[in-house]
């Protein structure tokens, strides 16, 4: 029984899933920018020296800097054009846990090395 | 009993905020679940729902401080170059990892991993914290914002994990040293 009411909603949502949507996806994107901007740095010095925005953390604070700009510029993009919309969130959800994946595995140095 | 300014400087990365987040992460997880997916029967007060926005909240200013404290204080000490000449590198715990075939792989592959994936138990506290906050008790009427915000907090707390393991484990065969010395307690004679 309790297995049934949990199923089913006894209340309509009350607010729209844009939003929630929004900051779930962008959480994905966030991470993946993240672990690609780090596999870039590693491989162009060109890229790594761009990064460097300071030094004595090197690359590392452009990566992680840039790579929160981007999560929140998106967030706030996504959140903007979904907050009073209903999205699919199966795909949406599909795509962030992904990217979240791929971002673990990117990241881990024997996988990035592959680059 | 002393400790380096260093030293003390990795304990609160470390074991203040970086362990305290590992302890919170099993709470939320539990508690988001508990309180998202109750039987309408029993509902969930709003003072329970005003104290898991604070706790929430609380783990997200946790996790920012561990990375912002591992990436702008203490890892420039742990990737300091050495000056030419310098036998000693109990200074300079990256050179000193990879001085030794058997510990390089603390820094090749734990801290290269850990300096990054750190980042995203943030990033995924911080989503979380914002959705419950917005949704608060309606979050149980979204079956699948429910199940990506508890699964992007366990996302969370496996970051945490690897990051703080590797932490622990980089700590121990090469601890960042030096500074001023900080005397905690005067010890008895021997």
């Amino acid at each position: 029984m309790n297995a049934l009411q949990r199923e089913i909603p006894s209340n309509p949502p009350a607010l729209a899933n844009g939003s929630g949507a929004a900051a779930i996806l962008s959480a994905g994107i966030g991470s993946f920018t993240l672990a690609a901007l780090a596999i870039a740095a590693d491989r162009s010095s060109g890229i790594k020296s761009a990064l460097i925005f300071y030094k004595p953390t090197g690359q590392l604070s452009g990566v992680t800097t840039l790579a929160i700009l981007i999560w929140l510029v998106v967030w706030a993009i996504l959140d903007f054009r979904w907050k009073k919309k209903t999205i699919a969130l199966t795909k949406t959800n599909r795509i962030a846990f992904v990217l979240m994946i791929l971002s673990f595995l990117l990241t881990f140095p024997p996988i990035a090395d592959l680059f | 009993m002393e400790i380096t300014a260093r030293a003390l400087w990795t304990m609160i990365h470390g074991m203040g905020f970086g362990a305290l987040y590992l302890l919170a992460c099993s709470g939320a997880l539990v508690e988001l679940y508990r309180f998202t997916s109750s039987s309408p029967a029993s509902p969930s007060t709003a003072a329970q729902q005003r104290f898991l926005k604070v706790y929430l909240i609380a783990m997200a200013v946790l996790a920012w401080a561990a990375v912002l404290t591992g990436a702008y204080v203490i890892y420039p000490w742990y990737r300091a170059a050495v000056p030419p000449g310098t036998v000693d590198l109990s200074q300079f715990p990256q050179r000193l990892l990879m001085s030794n075939p058997t510990t390089v792989g603390w820094h090749s592959l734990g801290m290269e991993w850990k300096e990054h994936v750190a980042w995203f138990a943030p990033l995924s506290i911080t989503m979380a914290a914002s959705v419950f906050i917005r949704y608060g008790r309606d979050l149980s009427n979204h079956k699948q914002l429910r199940t990506a915000v508890l699964g992007f907090v366990a996302a969370s707390f496996l970051a945490a994990g690897i990051a703080g393991f590797f932490g622990a484990m980089i700590d121990k065969y090469a601890p960042v040293q030096g500074g001023n010395t900080i005397q905690l307690m005067q010890g008895e004679k021997p």
